[in-house]
């Protein structure tokens, strides 16, 4: 049995004694095989000793359960490392960030604790997945659905706790910003419950968000200050119906106005869904066309004349390429937008987005999908499904071996720079990212347009591929934190990252003297003195093992 | 590392005949098989799991009509994974509901 850093042989066999009298042995896993699966399958270092790895699993089944093992956790000083599906995979799958903690496995606390059609809220427990929600609600039909992210196995509460994204209106997308109040057990054993559910016998805890006092609950995301074992969110009525259209333009430097009219039109709710940019030129996909292009049924590959052009330009730009695309009439940018609502202003929406994307010369617009909801069996099966509040795992297509995809990979790291919400914006990263990979060895980039997109910013996410080669995963993790130093000089941060670069991206957030950093770290002595939780997670480590990470 | 995929795949082709799966194993095995692996392996377009077998010229590709599976193979691939096909822990699927996987995934083999 491995034993945690730090941890005396006997202590730990006495807190795993303890574990199992707390949830019973057959949830307490010590064997090499069983620990083995809480390995992260993407991880950068796979085969490397540096791998980060548990020492153990221990599986509660409520939170009694969790509050047992926290205390004995907190009296042995045995780290450990809370997951909910644990199935992060890009950003770290269940592996612990400190090597050799214990992971505490949340995913048999599955319960839907409430699901409230008329104000459309939800309140479940960490181990809950987007599938069981979705078919919970399919199965009393609820009209109802969730914002899920590409990938259905993963939970609510663990997707929003690394503060990651969906599809649906802007004030769904954003995971995190969508819940609405957490329970949580702290280092102590002791709960909490923020916003209303402070208040005994509330009854507005999944209605309104900040309670009374400071809004505690942000810091319970991406940190390590406490165990989440319930937390609400907020669902969307089933809208009356959906309508999708496309606008394409034909220049390189019509990107600038694009995104520019898209921000009025999403800003003011004109257009209600996520946005999805693609080039037709430059053969990017849209995102709802991913899944679809990976398995085949993307657009014939480019002709010998634009493969050359193609091959020649800069950063996605070249007069020649654009020239090409002029005189084929192959669009350099389209902008798909996705409309929620009652049919007739869903139409008059889309109208209104044409009028002002006439501004830019040239503006073509292709009417897409109309579906009266709920989606028939057989649109289901043509649409992006995530779009619809359907969990799937369809995206799993860009890694996996396809028509399109010869070579699988082993999986990928995310690396998600935020960029402002404009073209300019989207230029510039590429100019500076592609420069970047060329100076750093990498294969060059091709260009790339957002994935995420907040209200106020996008989100870039380049995937490096994660390879059986230690030394060309040696290389692609010196580029990555190079590309994240060269994206702090221009004033671009990540907005989430796998445990192996979270200490370096943190220290980009570096204003006056690490400040921040510091403050998160202060909060740590004072909830978690013995520095049992998550340690190092987000880069932050507690006291004891600070000098030792710096 | 090398050596442990090399002793449990040749620990594939040596399996004996398997026993008659019970009806009742095979029930719980296409319920977990609809959680957990339908949604990569299944039937429809994007299922990542099946484009990938097909692509790799398995036919067919669709792990509910095979008869070529056996229970050893099964239970590898659930908990080593394979390229970009993740692991599961025994808290998503558990021993048992691995069998019952495997009692479902077998049920038409040729005795
Ligand atoms: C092909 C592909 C597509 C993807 N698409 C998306 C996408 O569209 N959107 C997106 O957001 N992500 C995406 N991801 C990334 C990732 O798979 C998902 O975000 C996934 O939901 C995260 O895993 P999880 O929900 O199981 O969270 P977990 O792994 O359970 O949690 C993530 C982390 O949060 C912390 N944590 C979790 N639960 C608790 C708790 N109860 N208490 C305290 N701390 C906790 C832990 O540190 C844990 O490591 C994608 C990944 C792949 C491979």
């Amino acid at each position: 049995m491995k034993v945690p850093p730090g941890v005396s042989p006997s202590d730990f066999a006495k807190a795993i004694s303890e574990f199992e009298d707390a949830v019973g042995k057959e949830w307490v896993f010590t064997s090499d095989e069983d620990v083995a699966l809480y390995r992260d399958p993407y991880s950068p270092f796979l085969g490397e000793p540096d791998e980060l790895v548990a020492s153990a699993a221990v599986a509660p089944d409520g939170v009694d359960q969790v509050q047992k093992v926290v205390r004995t956790a907190n009296q042995y000083k045995i780290p450990i490392y809370p997951v909910s599906t644990g199935k992060n995979l890009g950003y770290g799958g269940a592996a612990p960030v400190y090597s050799g903690s214990v992971v505490l496995d949340l995913k048999r606390m599955n319960r839907i604790l409430e699901v409230n059609e008329e104000n459309a809220y939800a309140l479940v427990e960490p181990g809950v997945s987007y599938f069981d929600l979705y078919r919970y609600i399919q199965e009393k039909g609820l009209k109802l659905w969730v914002d899920v992210p590409d990938p259905g196995w993963g939970s609510p509460v663990g997707n929003a706790l690394d503060r990651g994204g969906g599809y649906l209106m802007a004030h769904l997308r954003n995971h995190f910003d969508s819940h609405c109040g957490m329970e949580v057990v702290l280092a102590s054993g002791e709960i909490i419950r923020t916003g209303m559910g402070a208040m005994p016998g509330s009854r507005t805890w999944q209605n309104y968000k900040s309670g009374f006092g400071p809004w505690v609950d942000g810091i319970f995301s991406q940190s390590n200050f406490g165990v989440v074992t319930k937390m609400g969110f907020w669902l969307l009525p089933e809208p009356d119906a959906y309508l999708s259209g496309t606008v394409y333009v034909p220049r390189h430097a019509d990107l600038v106005p694009l995104v520019k009219i898209l921000n009025y039109l999403e800003n003011t709710r004109a257009t209600n869904g996520m946005p999805d940019l693609g080039s037709p030129l430059l053969q990017i996909p849209m995102i709802s066309e991913i899944a679809a292009w990976m398995s085949g049924d993307g657009p014939p590959p480019p002709d010998a004349e634009l493969s050359g052009l193609l091959g020649n330009s800069e950063a996605g730009y070249s007069p020649e390429l654009e020239a090409y695309a002029l005189r084929k009439g192959v669009s350099y940018w389209s902008c798909k937008l996705s409309f929620y609502g009652p049919a007739k202003a869903n139409e008059a929406n889309w109208e209104f987005a044409k009028g002002k994307f006439s501004a830019i010369s040239g503006a073509r617009f292709v009417d897409n999908e109309s579906y009266k909801l709920p989606l028939t069996p057989e649109e289901h099966e043509k649409v992006h499904k995530p779009q619809f509040g359907i969990p799937s795992l369809a995206m799993f297509s860009i890694g996996a071996r396809s028509r399109t995809n010869p070579q699988p990979t082993n999986g990928h790291m995310w690396f998600s720079p935020i960029i402002p919400r404009t073209g300019e914006a989207i230029f510039e990263a590429n100019r500076v990212f592609n420069q970047a990979a060329k100076e750093f060895g990498l294969p060059a980039l091709a260009f790339s347009l957002p994935s995420c997109y907040w209200e106020r910013a996008f989100i870039f996410i380049f995937a490096f591929p994660v390879t059986r080669d230690i030394e060309t995963n040696k290389k692609n993790r010196e580029a990555f934190k190079k590309l994240v130093e060269r994206a702090a000089e221009h004033g671009w941060g990540e907005y989430r990252t796998a445990p192996a670069y979270q200490e370096a991206i943190m220290s980009t957030y570096s204003y006056n003297h690490h400040a921040l950093l510091r403050f998160h770290q202060t909060l740590k002595d004072a909830v978690d003195p013995n520095g049992i939780l998550s340690a190092g997670r987000y880069g932050i480590w507690p006291k004891h093992l600070r000098s030792q990470q710096a | 590392m090398r050596t442990r995929w090399l002793v449990a795949m040749s620990m594939f082709f040596a399996v004996s005949t398997p026993a008659a799966p019970d009806q009742a194993q095979v029930e719980r095995g296409h319920t977990v098989y609809d959680k957990w692996c339908f949604p990569c392996h299944g039937t429809g377009p994007g299922k990542p799991g099946t484009d990938s077998l097909r692509q790799r010229g398995q036919n067919p590709a669709v792990l509910e009509e095979r008869t070529d599976l056996n229970a050893s193979m099964i239970r590898f691939y659930v908990r080593h994974g394979v390229l970009f096909m993740p692991t599961f822990r025994k808290t998503e699927i558990s021993d048992a509901d691995l069998d019952a996987i495997a009692a479902y995934l077998t049920r038409n083999n040729k005795k």
